[in-house]
């Protein structure tokens, strides 16, 4: 009985233990943070609502290899970011970078907050203006 | 009254857009490819680890690339098709062996047949990721000046061919 309790704690605890790379990609830890920054923001086009982080597939992987090259050489986050959209596209970038294809994914959601508060200022003052009765008589 | 119409109208563009996007698929990405110029590659060819192959081959033609490899269910499907296309010799198909083995991919094209003037072997995917490979097979239309015209992601058949590709080549005059 205690053996198997230890046996699934054992199990329960390693599970979260399993990684995609076991080794660190970089020693330097700064450059490490960074990398796995990086990979989060990458989307896997195999299976598009993962990370190429999370994700075991072999293109996943070989974008990590080559975000470890391209850090390596000294390329800038934006620099890879530039590389990747290149070739996917903006789809492949989880936070779509400020540019003019993509302002319509900025903009739409403050447009809609500012068109919805101008309904409800409206909304708000017709009733204020109603007399109390009408307001039964119309619902 | 008018209220009601601004709702309805509304309401009618919210389905439009729902509906146009129902219809797509989200799977298939536009390639951002398009008009741009083919991605340069030389890689060892498939049947001879010595000689390269690669863009440099096809330069001045009108070619078809075609991303496939053995683990690929719809490389398989459409294999047959491209080896009917390439009898009609009407584009040269150059192949690029994308993350496969090569005991595999030589065993698939000497049973299977070999539609391609060449194909080049991308062991680590390298080259794949410079054509924005993400799901073999994938089908790319280059222009004699080496600028990709189209891409078709998934198996190639003959209605595909006919409505995708043929107005195309077409559009550039004849492909040889």
């Amino acid at each position: 009985m205690r053996q198997t309790l230890i046996l699934i704690l054992t199990l329960l605890v390693s599970a979260s233990a399993i990684a995609i790379d076991t080794e660190l990609a970089f020693e330097d830890p700064e450059m490490q943070a960074r990398y796995e920054e990086l990979i989060a923001e990458v989307r896997c086009l195999v299976c598009q609502n993962q990370n190429i982080k999370d994700s075991n597939v072999f293109l996943a992987s070989d974008l990590r290899r080559e975000i470890r090259r391209m850090m390596s050489e000294g390329m800038s986050d934006a620099e890879i970011a530039d590389f990747l959209v290149a070739r996917y596209g903006e789809f492949v970038l989880y936070n779509p970078r400020k540019s003019g294809r993509t302002l319509v994914l900025w903009v739409t959601p403050a447009l809609l907050l500012g068109i919805g508060a101008i309904v409800l200022v409206r909304v708000v003052r017709d009733r204020m203006n109603m007399p109390v009765d009408n307001d039964v008589l119309e619902s | 009254m008018a209220r009601y119409v601004a709702l309805i109208i509304v309401f009618a563009v919210l389905i439009g857009i729902f509906a146009l996007g129902l219809e797509r698929d989200p799977r298939k990405l536009p390639s951002v490819l398009i008009d741009k110029p083919a991605p340069e590659y030389a890689l060892p060819r498939v049947k001879d680890p010595l000689s390269t192959t690669g863009s440099a081959d096809y330069a001045g033609q009108m070619v078809l690339v075609n991303i496939w490899a053995t683990w690929c269910a719809g490389c398989r499907q459409e294999h047959d098709y491209l080896l009917q296309l390439a009898a009609r010799n009407e584009i040269p198909i150059y192949g690029i062996d994308w993350r496969d083995q090569r005991p595999q991919a030589l065993k698939w094209l000497n049973e299977l047949g070999d539609p391609y003037v060449a194909s080049a072997y991308d062991e680590d995917g390298r080259v794949g990721i410079d054509w924005g490979v993400y799901g073999a097979p994938e089908t790319f239309l280059v222009s004699r000046d080496g600028h990709v015209l189209y891409k078709h992601i998934g198996p190639l058949d003959e209605s595909i061919w006919q409505t995708e590709f043929v107005p195309r080549i077409a559009a550039q005059g004849t492909a040889k």
